[in-house]
């Protein structure tokens, strides 16, 4: 008899046992609200925030917009939309589109310079459509270069005028490559580009509009100005690097 | 009960029945000891990291140097005297690989391109953490409470300005949190000590508040101190959140104890301002070049002008126009120690310019604002409030005494240890979040808290915690010979009639010269070398545009003859540059001119900046050449053109290393442009 009411507690406190952890694991499991859909779209377009140049680690400056049409093409409030990427944290990373059928995040972007894929998806009554942004993660360096583009370069290299500075391009008689024209300036090698900004245009025999900044910029300077524009080049630059055979 | 005991015994003489069973049995157990340590390397996470990473590279093309270059155990950084003891490169394998820049698996990735090497600063310095630890839990997230955590890659500047206490050049994050520092008030109240010793003083300006009555109302008190940013969104003060009777008692007790200022309201012609001609008045505020220093919201509700100043978008509501006449006619009579110039302006001017911005009034704000006449204890609560709010730390502000350490610290805030934090309810615990959310919504912990709500952008806040996370302990503790010495601004004050014409026309809130002044305008330094005479003179006269796309320009002060005379002999006589030699012989002949303008316009092409003649070059950098020979002095124009940087540091013009030939040509050559100056008459 005794023997029976032990075995009983033993397994009655087992139970108990069971059912609490299985509980706190219930607490523990992630509970990210995914709010349920009110409706369903055809496909998602990109509003806003693509393209964006950022520091690595940080929140980029201007949210990510985009908006779900219904099939006839008008928005469509209410459809659920998820952002995922790889390195990215988008913040929420699943919201219901407003009235404008928008949805609205801000990302902050991973510890790594390059560039990072942000795909927006909303289920359709077939498959999810997808919309996908690219953004910009610049490291050190690569932020260095912008700050000395800022002072030396964006004058001429930039043809748009901000309200602070008057762009110099229109008045130049050779038009200066914008510094992410990839299409340009990814086949030029590092190399040229770095005797480029150090000895002026003539060097390669291009425009002497180009003046020479090797007395004006060091060389990790002229580095970190070619690591920019390789990072910000559209389309993006491959590097060439040394290429080994596999084994 | 007898056979447990046997059964022991029987286990007992089994191990250790005779002499050589016995010997096994405890060399065995000896043996399984000495393998508990190798074997628990074995499985260290440090070494599976080790091994993963051989795996990684083994594919790779360079994978035999790769390999040559690793080497298996235990890695440390040891720098005594910065007191680092990485072992982080254990794991972090690659970090001076190049070839592995392509890596997105951590931990081998290559190092972004940083200007230290590794070797000779090692890791948590800048990152934070545990450097001796060789487990990720221990190393990155150290969760004992006097332990620093991995800094978030955000704040990453934050290491930089340890040793680093000027302004870098690839740090904007950090230079920004520190202009804050200093311009949102914020040392007025925590005092801030740099490792050298030096204290973090104020740049900004806030206003005495000893003669108030004269400036404002009370009204507009109330409804400024209920929401500062309702009335200027740009403005640096901190929304105190205060009730409707706390404002009202303050703004009775300021207005109360005001004492009017000798000189304040006596300008002649204050009647003159009755009706002001607004295009008038618009064009006399653009040509006076308000808006290099005053912001001004336009139609689009966007903020347009520099922020030297405050912001005058609805200025009409805030001044007495008396006070505003006053103020514009000389405004070191309320102010002496204001970054404003005094304008020589005349009194049909003054009435003008008065008119106009008296016109800046929104009729709605503080329309219903009724305040009643405020009793004696209403005026007393406001005094008792100012105290402790602490208003006479950044205000002066009568009979209330600045109080000294009025807020904490901020030293050594950077390791401020997380037991001695008092973290919010869901918030991480780690020392960032608790900086940024301080800084965010001082409220949110606790009523007690003095700190007042500022209102900044998220990039402010990140700005602002990365100049905190930059005090650290660690910075204290470097010794003096590797720390790169901070340069102080200089007390420079010139003496004189010239000295009190600089002070009176504050050129030092926009030139710097000496290592004193602003940033907004040219270095002065060497002015002296550099312009003629007699283009001073008329410059400072009436300045003219020099670069054309220059938006925050010159203002004309209406100097008179002597004045302007007084201040260019006084500038051409001390701001000389020893290194300029104004006697040297400058070949002038036409063939060197000629030469020279072959080099302007094809080797050196410099017409992609400057302009000389308006129908041919478009370059809109720098300044127009045309009358550049009667503007620049020979010697300065060939010791400009062989090293600019040298001549004025920071300035854009590259320098292309021009030969001493090439300069004399080139000097020659411009000296030559005298432009429509030489005759004369300029409008």
């Amino acid at each position: 008899m005794m023997q029976h009411t032990s075995v009983r507690t033993i397994v009655r406190s087992l139970a108990c046992y069971v059912t609490l952890a299985f509980l706190c694991a219930c607490q523990h499991a992630p509970t990210a609200a995914v709010p349920q859909a009110k409706a369903t779209g055809a496909a998602i377009v990109e509003s806003s925030g693509g393209h964006q140049v950022g520091s690595t680690g940080a929140a980029l400056k201007e949210p990510i917009v985009v908006q779900v049409n219904d099939d006839k093409g008008t928005p469509l409030s209410g459809a659920l939309v998820t952002f995922h990427g790889d390195g990215v944290t988008p913040d929420p990373a699943a919201m219901l589109t407003d009235s404008s059928g928008q949805a609205t995040t801000t990302v902050t972007l991973g510890a790594i310079a390059g560039r990072y894929q942000l795909t927006a998806s909303t289920p359709t009554a077939s498959h999810p459509a997808t919309a996908t942004l690219v953004e910009i993660g610049l490291a050190y360096q690569e932020r260095l270069g912008a700050l000395l583009a800022d002072k030396h370069c964006t004058r001429c290299h930039d043809p748009e005028s901000s309200a602070e500075r008057v762009s110099n391009y229109d008045n130049l008689a050779v038009k200066p490559h914008s510094f992410s024209d990839g299409s340009t300036l990814n086949k030029l090698s590092d190399a040229d580009l770095f005797a480029i900004i150090q000895h002026g245009g003539p060097a390669l025999s291009r425009s002497p509009l180009m003046p020479a900044y090797a007395g004006t910029l060091s060389a990790s300077d002229v580095r970190a100005l070619i690591a920019y524009t390789r990072s910000i080049a559209d389309p993006p630059y491959q590097p060439a690097g040394t290429f080994y055979a596999h084994k | 009960m007898e056979s447990p005991r046997k059964s022991k015994s029987s286990l007992w003489h089994a191990l250790f029945g005779d002499p050589v069973r016995a010997f096994g049995v405890v060399s065995v157990v000896l043996l399984l000891a000495l393998a508990v340590a190798p074997t628990k390397e074995h499985f260290s996470q440090w070494h599976r990291y080790q091994r993963q990473y051989l795996t990684e590279i083994h594919d790779r093309g360079d994978s035999i140097s790769l390999r040559r270059r690793f080497s298996p155990g235990i890695h440390q950084i040891w720098l005594p005297e910065l007191g680092v003891v990485d072992r982080c490169t254990t794991c972090h394998l690659g970090l001076n690989e190049a070839s592995l820049s392509d890596v997105r698996q951590q931990p081998f990735r290559k190092h972004p391109v940083i200007p230290h090497k590794l070797e000779g600063f090692g890791c948590v310095i800048c990152h934070g953490g545990q450097g001796a630890a060789t487990t990720v839990a221990e190393a990155h997230r150290s969760e004992r409470d006097g332990e620093m955590p991995i800094l978030p890659t955000r704040f990453i500047e934050a290491g930089c300005g340890q040793c680093h206490q000027n302004a870098l050049a690839g740090t904007p994050q950090l230079n920004l949190g520190r202009a804050m520092l200093t311009r949102y008030g914020c040392v007025h109240c925590h005092s801030i000590l740099r490792p050298d010793g030096t204290k973090v003083a104020a740049t900004d300006h806030p206003p005495s508040l000893v003669h108030v009555a004269d400036k404002t109302t009370r009204e507009w008190i109330y409804s400024w101190l209920k929401d500062p940013q309702a009335y200027a969104p740009s403005t640096t003060m901190p929304n105190y959140k205060l009730s409707d009777a706390d404002a009202s008692d303050i703004s009775a007790y300021l207005i109360s104890t005001s004492r009017p200022q000798a000189g304040d309201t006596a300008t002649p012609d204050a009647k003159a301002s009755a009706s002001p001609d607004p295009a008038a008045g618009a064009s006399l505020y653009g040509q006076s070049f308000c808006s290099s220093c005053h912001a001004v919201q336009n139609a689009a509700g966007n903020l347009v002008g520099g922020d030297v100043g405050p912001e005058l978008t609805r200025i009409g509501n805030k001044v007495k126009p008396e006070w505003l006449l006053a103020w514009l006619n000389n405004p070191r009579v309320y102010d002496a120690t204001t970054p404003m110039p005094h304008y020589r302006l005349t009194a049909p001017q003054l009435a003008t310019l008065a008119g106009y911005m008296q016109g800046k009034t929104d009729t709605d704000y503080g329309a219903n604002v009724h305040l009643t006449a405020a009793t004696t204890q209403q005026v007393a609560h406001g005094k008792l409030l100012i105290s402790t709010l602490g208003c006479a730390a950044c205000h002066e502000i009568n009979g209330v005494a600045k109080p000294e350490n009025f807020a904490p610290e901020l030293s050594s805030i950077g390791s401020k240890p997380r037991a001695q934090i008092v973290f919010l309810p869901g918030m991480e615990r780690s020392l960032p979040s608790y900086i940024t959310g301080k800084v965010r919504q001082p409220g949110a912990f606790g009523a007690g808290v003095k700190m007042p709500q500022f209102a900044l952008t998220n990039a402010q806040t990140d700005a602002l915690t990365t100049a905190l996370l930059a005090l650290t302990s660690r910075s204290r503790a470097i010794p003096d010979t590797l720390r790169v010495a901070y340069v102080p601004e200089t007390a420079y004050q010139p003496a004189g009639h010239a000295g009190r014409l600089m002070t009176e026309l504050a050129c030092f809130s926009c030139h710097r010269i000496n290592g004193r002044g602003g940033d907004m305008a040219p270095d002065l330094t060497a002015e002296g070398s550099s312009v003629q005479r007699q283009w001073l003179v008329d410059f400072l006269k009436n300045p003219n545009t020099l670069r054309p796309a220059l938006i925050r320009r010159m203002p004309r002060f209406n100097l008179s003859d002597g004045e302007s005379e007084v201040l260019t002999d006084y500038m051409l006589t001390v701001y000389q540059s020893p290194a300029i030699d104004q006697e040297m012989g400058l070949a002038t002949t036409p063939d060197v001119i000629e030469r020279g303008r072959q080099l302007y316009y094809s080797k050196y092409a410099c017409q992609g900046c400057h302009i000389i003649d308006a129908k041919v070059d478009k370059g809109y950098i720098g300044p127009t050449l045309t009358s550049v020979g009667s503007r620049l002095t020979p010697a300065w124009i060939y010791e400009w053109l062989k090293n600019p940087e040298a001549v004025r540091a920071g300035t854009m013009q590259p320098n292309q290393n021009i030969s001493d030939e090439d300069s004399q040509a080139l000097a020659a050559f411009l000296s030559s442009l005298k432009g429509a100056a030489s005759k004369g008459a300029k409008p």
